[in-house]
């Protein structure tokens, strides 16, 4: 009898449980919605609004004379590729040798002082990196240039790649660097032999969100590499790029540019895009031989 | 904290001692229906004799199943290995207490050869070496074990005399020879139930203390 | 200079600690070559620490100390002047969870402390990996896929990858922790079989939690309870006749 009851009850509970789990499927379901908006209908609008000015001429020319149909943003689009480039190369080492310093030998006061500076580091605004960048490269430099562009936005992007180089080494299990030690291997030899070379996928995402990221920074470019209506003429000279461009010509009073700023947005986006996703198709196909 | 194996080491031991008890009382049928002249409780030792032979397999099935199933190890291990030799000397006895039970009837279809007065003490003293065997087992008593081994060379010296006033009487009277026979043939199966009392005291020596004595008792002079 | 051992590995009053908590009592413990010693002990007693202890990994944990004398073949293990790297290379690990090295093929993972010690020449690694996957019993199931990576083969599989891993810089011991814990019996059954067979090539020190594992393999067995050894002996006395009451109740089940 006690058995049929239990019967009873679990049946009609079950109905019951359906029904929520239902509810709250449908809730996340919106949820999820309401996240993903905002995204398509941005990206859905940069399209609509930027396709038409996508020329050939935009990405060939140079930016044509004040409020003149034609011309692109052919210096805009190098200029933005070279000063990610820089930041690359002046970021890059740095940062993923403050990650492994920190997941690997980051113990102790000294430690949790650099850990601390990185994290306070990537809170400070954008713009007060290009003010710092200007007073310490720029003046000395007395002039606007590609390089301090490129410091400015490595110094964006050190944070990020150092924490997420340390996050990433640390998931690494501990027995693994005991395993390459037991093998009477040095400890650095473990550690960028084995470790690092095994979450080298995970790290190169990492950067390449960080990359993504500070592409489409406007606000340390505007007093560093500055920007240029013609072609970079050398490292130390100003360098257009994508970002300011669009700031510039969107706030011009001409239609026409109006139309090129939404045509660059459009390219920015692609840009950033295209590197988030090839970045991850890559380590999609890498992953299978990556992660433990 | 009573381990579940320490409960199915428990039942397995009433199981053994209950087999124990089945075949002392088929040796005290055999001997005493041969002193008391009486057939049926002869016959008695045969029905006993099969339920040993039942009770044996189930006690190695038991055995079997905990080493299987339990893996024990040390004192366990070596008090499931002496209960498995235990059960088959038990049923050896068993087996002796029918050998008996054969003669006896034999002997009794015949003239009776003399009084019997030293086949009584021996069944005592085999009896006492059954008894204290299966005691030392209950009580894991190693001394009592060990005393047991000692008392097989009186043993041995019983049968010496009875052999020796048997085939005395056997060679006045050629015709009394069958009836000789059966009692030379009970005291040896006596023997044999002894030797087996002493097999089990060995193995309650090697339960108790992990010694093997068997070889070392044998071969010292 | 040390007097001469019948012993390739031993231990003399070696003890270690974590921070002030002392996990492993002075030790005295010798383990002939070719034979397989095992190491049983509940959960806590040191048996991990001191087999750590025996390749100098234990002190690579911030705050972990060792004390004592450690020889092999009467060389000392611990001192001035002796480097941990190369005294790891004659004791080789295996670990509780299969682990080989993440984004490194099978042939990779097998020659990886050979390649990273500067051997270069291919075909010399290649062979080496070979003779390291046949003395662990792999070969056969990867000889065709040798490109591919460690992870992708199965648990037991990777267990003996890291097998293959410790055997390739030849060392002198190989030391295991509880190697099979992770495993299914299949695998398990392989791994013993293995073990049985390397006592050829090296000395195995192992520390496991099941007892019958200790019993099926080894040829000596140290009971470590709370940080010391109770009873250290031929497996098979220990297993049948134990001469320490703990012993007894440990291996009988009835601690606690």
């Amino acid at each position: 009898m006690s058995r049929r009851y239990f019967g009873d009850y679990v049946f009609r509970s079950y109905g019951w449980r359906h029904l929520q789990s239902r509810v709250m499927i449908g809730l996340l379901a919106a949820a999820c919605g309401l996240v993903l908006l905002p995204l398509f209908s941005i990206l859905g609008y940069v399209v609509w609004q930027g396709l038409p000015a996508l020329e050939p001429a935009f990405f060939t020319q140079l930016p044509g004379s004040v409020g003149e149909a034609g011309g692109g943003m052919a210096n805009a689009i190098v200029g933005t590729l070279t000063l990610v480039g820089l930041a690359l190369l002046l970021g890059l080492p740095w940062g993923i040798a403050l990650g492994i310093y920190l997941s690997e030998y980051g113990r102790g006061r000294f430690a949790s002082v650099v850990r601390f500076s990185v994290d306070m580091l990537s809170s400070v605004p954008s713009i007060i990196i290009g003010l710092f960048v200007y007073a310490w490269v720029v003046i000395p430099m007395k002039r606007f240039s590609a390089v301090s562009g490129g410091v400015a936005l490595a110094l964006l992007m050190l944070p990020t790649v150092a924490r997420s180089t340390e996050e990433l080494l640390k998931l690494v299990p501990g027995h693994v660097r005991e395993a390459g030690l037991a093998l009477g291997l040095p400890r650095w030899k473990v550690i960028l032999r084995i470790v690092v070379r095994g979450s080298l996928g995970a790290i190169a995402t990492g950067v390449a969100l960080a990359l993504a990221r500070v592409a489409g920074e406007t606000a340390p470019l505007l007093f560093t590499a500055f920007g240029n209506r013609y072609w970079n003429q050398g490292l130390d000279q100003p360098i257009a790029s994508l970002p300011v461009q669009i700031f510039n010509y969107a706030i011009s009073p001409y239609e026409e540019w109006h139309r090129q700023a939404w045509g660059g947005s459009l390219v920015l986006i692609a840009l950033v895009l295209g590197l988030n996703i090839s970045m991850r198709a890559a380590l999609r196909r890498k992953g299978k031989t990556g992660d433990s | 904290m009573e381990r579940h194996f320490d409960a199915s080491l428990r039942e397995l031991k009433e199981q053994l001692l209950g087999m124990a008890g089945y075949v002392e009382r088929a040796i005290d049928n055999a001997v005493h229906g041969l002193q008391g002249r009486n057939p049926a409780k002869i016959r008695s030792v045969y029905e006993i004799e099969r339920t040993v032979n039942r009770e044996q397999v189930t006690v190695d099935e038991s055995c079997v199943r905990l080493l299987a199933l339990q893996q024990p190890m040390a004192v366990d291990l070596r008090l499931i290995v002496a209960i498995i030799k235990i059960n088959t000397d038990l049923e050896r006895m068993g087996d002796q207490a029918v050998n008996i039970a054969n003669n006896s009837e034999r002997y009794l279809a015949l003239e009776p050869l003399k009084p019997l007065v030293d086949l009584p003490l021996m069944f005592d003293e085999v009896k006492g070496m059954v008894r204290d065997a299966i005691n030392s087992f209950v009580r894991r008593d190693e001394a009592l074990a060990r005393e047991v081994l000692r008392r097989d060379d009186a043993v041995d010296e019983l049968k010496r005399r009875i052999f020796t006033d048997v085939l005395a009487a056997m060679k006045g009277d050629p015709g009394r020879i069958d009836a000789g026979i059966c009692l030379i043939l009970i005291a040896r199966n006596l023997e044999r139930i002894g030797d087996h009392a002493t097999n089990i005291a060995e193995d309650v020596v090697f339960a108790v203390s992990g010694e093997d004595i068997r070889h070392a008792r044998r071969e010292a002079p | 200079m040390t007097t001469t051992s019948p012993f390739l590995l031993e231990t003399r009053g070696l003890s270690a600690w974590f921070g002030n908590a002392q996990a492993v009592k002075p030790t005295t413990l010798g383990c002939a070559a070719n034979t397989v010693t095992a190491i049983i002990g509940p959960s806590g007693c040191g048996k991990s620490t001191f087999l750590r202890c025996l390749n100098r990994l234990h002190e690579e944990v911030p705050g972990a100390r060792a004390q004592g004398e450690v020889f092999l073949e009467n060389g000392p293990v611990y001192g001035p002047g002796v480097d941990p790297v190369a005294v790891r290379r004659k004791i080789g690990m295996v670990f509780q969870k299969p682990n080989p090295f993440p984004a490194l093929s099978i042939l990779e993972n097998t020659v990886v402390g050979l390649r990273l010690a500067g051997v270069r020449r291919k075909n010399v690694l290649r062979e080496l990996a070979e003779r390291s996957l046949r003395l662990a019993a792999l070969w056969d199931e990867v000889k065709d896929k040798l490109d591919q990576p460690g992870m992708s083969l199965s648990g037991g599989q990777q267990q003996r990858l890291c097998i293959a891993r410790a055997l390739a810089v030849e060392p002198r011991v190989l030391l295991m922790d509880e190697p099979t814990s992770a495993l299914d019996p299949v695998s398990t059954a392989r791994i013993e079989e293995l073990v049985t067979e390397l006592k050829k090539e090296v000395t195995v020190v192992i520390v496991t939690h099941n007892m019958q594992q200790a019993a099926r393999i080894s040829d000596r067995t140290a009971f470590f309870l709370l940080g010391e050894v109770v009873e250290f002996g031929e497996t098979s006395r220990l297993f049948t006749n134990p001469v320490d009451p703990r012993t007894e109740r440990y291996i009988t089940g009835r601690f606690g």
